[in-house]
């Protein structure tokens, strides 16, 4: 056993820093069980096998000994929002440390206990053993030993060579759930007493409701309330089937206001520009000697605002006791959801306890949160009985935030010899984070309905620091001599805006791959040479070589077929990832194939990051060739499946992926590795099919039509 | 209240309920069933998929009187982890899922599909999944599965 001196507290991993107590994080269960309690959430990325693993290698007992908690204010340690993909970087880490910790901490007690010396011990399966056929466990001795101590980092853990479970694909533990169709979801809640409630929204953006009829709904069999504080509306009845009665008949009393106005749909990069905004210069590089341009080469980029579109509606459950208040949630931070509440509420936070369950796949900040205050304030009307709110698919599809729409303009100088010698970059965007819980004011949005609102929040970005938001992967990571990089960021939000996947990363990660293959078609050099003449980080350059490598680059020319490569490292700190695309057709193409390579440090599971990297390919190509939220100057009107259609089963490319394993490397998460590469590989492929750049997400018929026009 | 009478995972079933009300309305919200999932109420995504008779339909959009006389299947009534169906064998094997939750459609029409097409190609499984809708991207794995469930089966 490797000691090491206590370290500074500022060394430990920041999730363990701001819960440095090891009983937080764990505890030894009377039945052979150990209960592992991380503050991050499930949601459909496989995160909880993943820590299970690490937790399990880390104390050497079977993971199915390992139960994972779901996490809870009650209990769990606050690792504030599962996002950004740093829970292996965050609460992996910790659980590591916290886990390393308390095996030392106990055979320390068994040596004591045994009267053996401490590195005669050894741990199989939780059975702590040593000469003379001595053994006792983890389980024998957890009275003894008190957990509720603060982790010191004193206590390395284990080597890669020691690890058994962390690096090798063991099966995610919810998925039998999953297949028996086992309740796991929040949705499948079934509590004693339980009512249900739907809301009342509006068809027009942010109309207000100026009347409200009541007396169709009082006839409803099964109703139990009608709950109205100014612009929020909703009901409460015995039965889902009757809420919803309830809620048609709520919604024919109901007289609303025009609401406010929306932009040109077709017109977004004017409308986005001309907006006032907020600018921030993100990043700076000055050239030691600059050289002098022969040219510039000006390129816009556009994407759509991006719907989340998760397959199930939003859901949430709230029961009151008196002035307490208990909820159930998918929401991705159930501390940041807690705050919320609490100022809407206008009680201590003590008050709240929320509690998180699985709900269909999150792909950021959707409506979980919405939902969650929607319940508490219609349980408010339930004298005790706790009430499950689900949100219609319209609802889903129009209410919750979506992905802010972005234009980027980049610049080139080039010199006579067509060299990169300067490079400008610019992004005018919504903010893209407006999560619950980081402002003075609640982010949720019934809060913006009631009698006495809370003012509507405009969505800000992350600093650069944590990866940045519209600007996220703006930072170009070749060797320019110098560039400029500056985000404008709108100070008004026609339209409700917040996380969804990579941020601002898939907009810039699309505009800077896409201007690269652009100069480098035109100096007839191979993208991927071009790359990798550019770029300094071996990393960057392997998974770029053996993405090229196994997709064959570059395939013979044939009719029809386009090739284009990519490449990203999310938020420029985390997940290396470059793509080749294969795509095929005309006017309507289709992609056929895509090959992607990843580099995540160590993957702990390494299917689970394969998963996550073909899923992330997958959704990255609905986004490029379908996806984009409509709306005319009223109202969204993208609310179904078949308005706001996303990638089938008979569209989807083969995928393949191929993990490049470095296991001494700290590892990072993979949820958004691919959509900022898969995007511009696409584009790329598409020039490389039709000759016609196509600079405006998604890439329709239409729009290759229209660049083809252009060109 | 008319009565509806069907077969229900095997068994017979009287539902007292207005015979307009949606299936899936019957199966949740009055027999407690969880694994039909509501995802968008107008049979676009195939979250609720259950088998009438031999063919998969969407349980949201299918009044209750229309199932009269006919076996209704829900993934509850396919296979248990004791007894479970080579479709659910092959999706943990293939781990086939990321979210999971419209798995039980899936699953469903998988079922549907193996039943009238024992040994379909890839592209027949791409097509008899159409109308389901995954948002994860797990469509790979979910065909690698079905196409797994269809050699073990022909294998017996």
């Amino acid at each position: 056993m490797n000691q090491q001196p206590a370290p500074s507290p500022s060394a430990l991993p920041a999730s363990l820093a701001a819960n440095p107590k090891l009983s937080t994080w764990l505890k030894f269960s009377s039945d052979g069980k150990v209960a592992i309690s991380p503050g991050k959430v499930e949601i459909g990325q496989g995160i909880v096998t993943a820590l299970a693993q690490i937790a399990a290698d880390e104390l050497d007992i079977d993971l199915s000994r390992v139960q994972m908690i779901r996490a809870s204010t009650a209990v769990s340690p606050n690792e504030g929002v599962t996002s950004g993909s740093l829970s292996i970087q965050q609460s992996g880490r910790a659980l590591r440390h916290v886990c390393a910790e308390v095996r030392r901490i106990f055979l320390e007690q068994a040596a004591e206990r045994l009267g053996i010396d401490i590195d005669a011990l050894d741990i199989e399966d939780g059975t702590i053993s040593g000469p003379g056929n001595v053994r006792t466990s983890y389980w024998e001795l957890a009275q003894e030993v008190s957990l509720d101590r603060d982790a010191t980092l004193s206590v390395t853990p284990k080597t890669v060579a020691r690890r058994l479970l962390a690096g090798n694909s063991i099966p995610r533990i919810d998925i039998p759930d999953k297949v028996f169709a086992r309740p796991r979801f929040i949705h499948d809640q079934a509590l004693v007493g339980m009512l249900h409630g739907r809301v009342l929204r509006p068809e027009n953006t942010r109309a207000k409701l100026v009347g409200l009829r009541e007396d169709n709904v009082r006839a409803v069999v099964g109703l139990v309330a009608v709950v109205r504080d100014g612009s929020f509306a909703g009901v409460v009845a015995e039965t889902e089937h009757a809420a919803e009665a309830a809620l048609n008949a709520l919604r024919k009393g109901a007289t609303w206001s025009d609401g406010e106005p929306l932009p040109d749909e077709d017109d977004l990069a004017s409308f986005l520009k001309a907006q006032p905004s907020e600018s921030t210069v993100i990043g700076e590089k000055t050239a030691a000697s600059p050289g002098t341009a022969a040219r510039t080469i000006r390129r816009q980029y556009t994407r759509p605002y991006i719907a989340h579109a998760s397959i199930a509606p939003s859901c949430a459950v709230a029961q009151w006791a008196g002035d307490r208040v208990h909820v159930w949630t998918h929401s991705q931070g159930v501390y940041l959801l807690r705050t919320d509440l609490a100022l809407v509420l206008k009680l201590p936070v003590e008050n709240i306890t929320i509690e998180h369950m699985e709900g269909a796949g999150c792909y950021g900040h959707n409506a979980a949160d919405d939902v969650a205050l929607d319940a508490v304030l219609l349980a408010k009307s339930a004298g005790g009985r706790p009430v499950r709110v689900q949100w219609s698919r319209q609802g889903e599809m129009s209410d919750a935030p979506f992905g802010a729409a972005m234009v980027i303009e980049i610049e080139a100088d080039l010199d006579e010899r067509g060299e990169i010698i300067d490079w400008r970059h610019s992004i005018w965007s919504n903010g893209h984070a407006a999560r619950p819980g980081r402002a003075a004011q609640p982010a949720l949005l019934a809060a913006f309905e009631l009698e006495n609102p809370f003012p509507r929040i405009v969505s800000t970005n992350p600093p650069q620091a944590n990866g940045g938001g519209g600007d996220r992967n703006s930072i170009p990571l070749y060797d320019f001599p110098s560039w400029h990089i500056g985000s404008h960021r709108l100070t008004t939000m026609p339209i409700r805006t917040s996380a969804l996947r990579t941020l601002g990363g898939q907009g810039n990660v699309f505009a800077i791959e896409s201007m690269l293959d652009e100069i480098a078609v035109e100096r007839g050099e191979d993208p991927v040479a071009f790359r990798l003449r550019h770029l300094r980080d071996e990393r960057a350059k392997d998974v770029i070589r053996a993405a090229a490598l196994r997709a064959g680059w570059k395939p013979e020319k044939r009719p029809g077929i386009g090739h284009g490569v990519s490449f990203g490292r999310y938020k420029n700190t985390g997940a290396y990832c470059a793509a080749v695309a294969e795509i095929e057709g005309a006017e309507d193409i289709s992609v056929r194939k895509l090959t992607l390579a990843v580099d995540v440090g160590e993957a702990i599971n390494p299917d689970g990051v394969i998963n996550q990297i073909e899923g992330g390919a997958i959704q990255a190509t609905s986004w490029v060739l379908k996806e984009r939220v409509r709306f005319d100057r009223r109202r969204i009107t993208s609310t179904s499946w078949s308005e706001y259609p996303i990638l089938r089963f008979s569209e989807v490319p083969e995928v393949e992926v191929e993990v490049i394993q470095r296991p001494d490397m700290d590892p990072v998460g993979a949820g958004e590795a691919a959509h900022g590469p898969v995007t511009a590989a696409i584009a790329n492929a598409v020039f490389d099919a039709l000759g016609v750049r196509v600079r405006d997400l998604p890439i329709t018929r239409d729009r290759i039509i229209a660049a083809m026009e252009l060109t | 209240m008319p009565s509806v009478r069907f077969r229900l995972n095997g068994a017979e079933t009287d539902i007292d309920a207005d015979p307009d009300r949606p299936l899936l309305d019957i199966l949740r919200g009055q027999l407690g069933m969880t694994g039909p999932h509501f995802g968008c109420g107008a049979g676009e995504c195939g979250a609720c998929n259950v088998i009438v008779d031999d063919r998969a339909v969407s349980a949201c959009d299918t009044p209750l009187w229309s199932v009269t006389g006919k076996d209704v299947t829900t993934i509850e009534g396919l296979g248990t982890s004791e007894r479970p169906h080579p479709l659910q064998r092959a999706f943990i094997a293939e781990q086939a899922l990321q979210c999971g939750y419209c798995v039980s459609g899936i699953l469903m029409s998988a079922a549907a599909l193996l039943k009238r097409n024992p040994s379909p190609t890839s592209r027949e499984v791409k097509e008899a999944l159409d109308r389901n809708l995954c948002r994860c991207g797990s469509h790979n794995r979910i065909v690698r599965a079905v196409l797994r469930a269809a050699e073990e089966m022909a294998a017996g």
